[in-house]
């Protein structure tokens, strides 16, 4: 489970978040939604331990452990993973190279066997057919010339291939064509699973047609404003976040 | 002006100083303050060069000692391991080769500068002749001594629809010049002169390029990358001349840097001089950081700090290996470059 606990961040000296609380069990998904500005991206990039995003105050814990405390790397091992709303592309890099090093690092910090190349290939092979993505598209170096959605389907390959614990999920609908959202969410659905806390950054409603989040949270001025089921996502759509921005 | 005349002189005015142009950031002059003794005939035995084994013949220069022209025939086809070795024992020392490849002969030279010692001061001078139709891959490869001073110059001349290409690998010396000046005719004839360098600690590596276009229909295209790190100074200098009447000369040079240290320094000069009218000229020069972005997004996925790093870095060099055409020299230079782009621990 994650939990998130009167979290402040800021960015070059500037508060974006103002005491974010928020708890994800284990087998659940949530919507964070919020206006732009909110601060949405800096929750994700401040879960991710990206430089710049400091902590000024509060925690955040996934199953007990401190993530604050823990490099980018670390928190990747310990299960944290955050699909970028705009992926980088690496040139020089295959994709499968890519994916089975990140893996194999991620498995070296637990003390776990690396996998082996042949096993690797089933598991992606696998992966990648459920989510109707060209194989040899992953020998090809990671993201350079892909188009938006493709760029997209790589995050959510690399998510399935990564297992983690905790799946943040930035802005995954934006760029996205109807064809595309669909088969993303498919594979998001797909993750679903017990063990696993999935949070689900968006500005719009739409993706949620496709992903039914368990809990619904409005973000608005650094702060969560208001918490709800599904149905809080349809009213935010039809009236808007004006009221938040009101109350924030 | 040069090393060669100065070590073959003893006179310390010979060498090339920060007011001539061409070495203001490779200063000699400045540099050494006494030539060391003359380097003695090397008696001892040589172990394997990097790339013994990949070639028909090892052709060995050592304390400046070898042969001094290698003729390939015609339509010869050959794969030369060109050894520069700086014995044990070598203080100061030049050479000179010349290597002749005749028509429609095809060559593949590997090139490597071998410094066993400490604190030499050597110059070693090319000239190779291709004639019409002729091919040449040359690959050099340098392993030099921390304390050395290292020239290499190479001079080309092509001759009609030869081809020329050229991957330089330096990792730096006290001072380390690579330098490379093609004549080349146009007349379909084609240069492809790339080059990495990859310098930490207080190394310096120069590589110094000039392509004289002298005749139309002729095509360059250069692709050097860099990576300083520590107190590692990189520097290039790359000029293409296109001469008047030189028309429909093609001609492209890319020059791009990695900067990984506050007190590491890369010195660029990509310079086209163009007296045609009717040409295609382009050049690209960057000297930057590694992205940031994609450091956190490899971090994110996994990979601990360095090895994001050594990996986004082996990623920005790996364009130049991927050009080499003799795939056992790519072997032999991913092998070096595996070896110098790792940050000390």
């Amino acid at each position: 489970m994650l939990s998130i606990k009167n979290l402040h961040v800021s960015v070059d000296a500037k508060p974006i978040l103002t005491g974010l609380s928020l708890d994800v069990p284990a087998g659940q998904v949530h919507a964070v939604m919020g206006p732009n500005g909110a601060g949405k991206s800096t929750l994700s990039y401040a879960l991710a331990g990206r430089p710049g995003y400091d902590v000024t105050s509060g925690s955040a814990t996934l199953d007990g452990v401190d993530l604050l405390g823990l490099d980018p790397s670390e928190r990747a091992a310990k299960g944290v993973f955050l699909s970028f709303q705009y992926p980088i592309e690496i040139p020089g890099v295959p994709a499968l190279t890519f994916l089975r090093t990140a893996l194999n690092a991620q498995r070296r910090a637990r003390d776990e066997a690396e996998i082996s190349a042949p096993d690797f290939l089933r598991l992606v092979r696998v992966k990648a057919a459920a989510l109707k993505m060209d194989f040899d598209m992953l020998k090809r170096a990671l993201n350079v010339g892909f188009s938006g959605g493709e760029k997209k389907r790589m995050e959510i390959l690399q998510m399935s291939v990564l297992a983690p614990k905790l799946a943040i999920l930035d802005e995954t609908d934006s760029g996205l064509d109807i064809d595309a959202l669909r088969i993303v969410a498919e594979g998001v659905n797909a993750m679903r699973a017990p063990d696993r806390s999935m949070l689900v950054i968006t500005h719009y409603q739409r993706l949620l047609d496709h992903i039914r989040p368990d809990r619904v949270h409005v973000l608005a001025a650094g702060r969560i404003v208001a918490s709800g089921g599904p149905e809080l996502a349809l009213e935010l759509e039809a009236a808007g976040y004006d009221r938040y921005a009101s109350a924030a | 002006m040069s090393l060669a005349r100065a070590i073959a002189t003893g006179d310390l005015l010979e060498l090339p100083s920060r007011r001539d142009e061409d070495w203001r950031w490779t200063d000699l002059r400045g540099l050494i303050r006494v030539l060391p003794a003359a380097s003695p005939v090397h008696a001892g035995a040589l172990d394997p060069g990097p790339f013994t084994g990949l070639a028909d013949e090892d052709v060995v220069v050592i304390n400046g000692r070898g042969p001094g022209r290698i003729q390939v025939a015609p339509l010869g086809h050959r794969v030369i391991a060109l050894r520069f070795v700086a014995a044990p024992d070598a203080g100061a020392h030049a050479s000179s080769l010349t290597i002749d490849i005749g028509e429609n002969a095809d060559v593949t030279l590997l090139e490597s500068y071998e410094g066993e010692g400490a604190g030499y001061v050597v110059e070693a001078d090319l000239a190779i002749a291709l004639a019409r139709g002729a091919r040449l891959e040359r690959i050099v490869l340098t392993r030099d001594a921390d304390d050395a001073v290292s020239v290499s110059r190479a001079r080309i001349a092509l001759g009609p629809a030869a081809s020329f290409a050229q991957t330089v690998f330096a990792g730096g010396a006290k001072r380390q010049r690579v330098e490379t000046d093609v004549a080349h005719p146009g007349a379909g004839a084609s240069v492809r002169l790339d080059g990495l360098y990859v310098v930490g600690g207080r190394r310096h590596a120069d590589i110094t390029t000039v392509v004289t276009h002298a005749g139309v229909d002729g095509a360059t295209s250069q692709l050097t990358k860099g990576v300083v790190r520590e107190q590692g100074r990189g520097v290039f200098q790359g000029r293409i001349v296109v001469a008047p009447g030189a028309d429909r000369t093609d001609a492209r040079m890319r020059h791009d840097a990695l900067v990984l240290s506050d007190h590491a320094e890369v010195d660029a000069k990509p310079e086209l001089e163009i007296y045609a009218d009717d040409v295609s000229c382009a050049h690209g020069n960057t000297v930057g950081a590694l992205d940031e972005e994609a450091l956190f997004y490899a971090r994110q996925r996994g990979f601990p700090d360095a090895e994001a790093r050594a990996m986004l870095t082996d990623a920005f060099l790996g364009e130049v290996l991927d050009r080499i055409e003799h795939d056992g020299a790519r072997d032999v230079a991913r092998a070096w470059l595996a070896g110098h782009n790792r940050a000390p621990s």
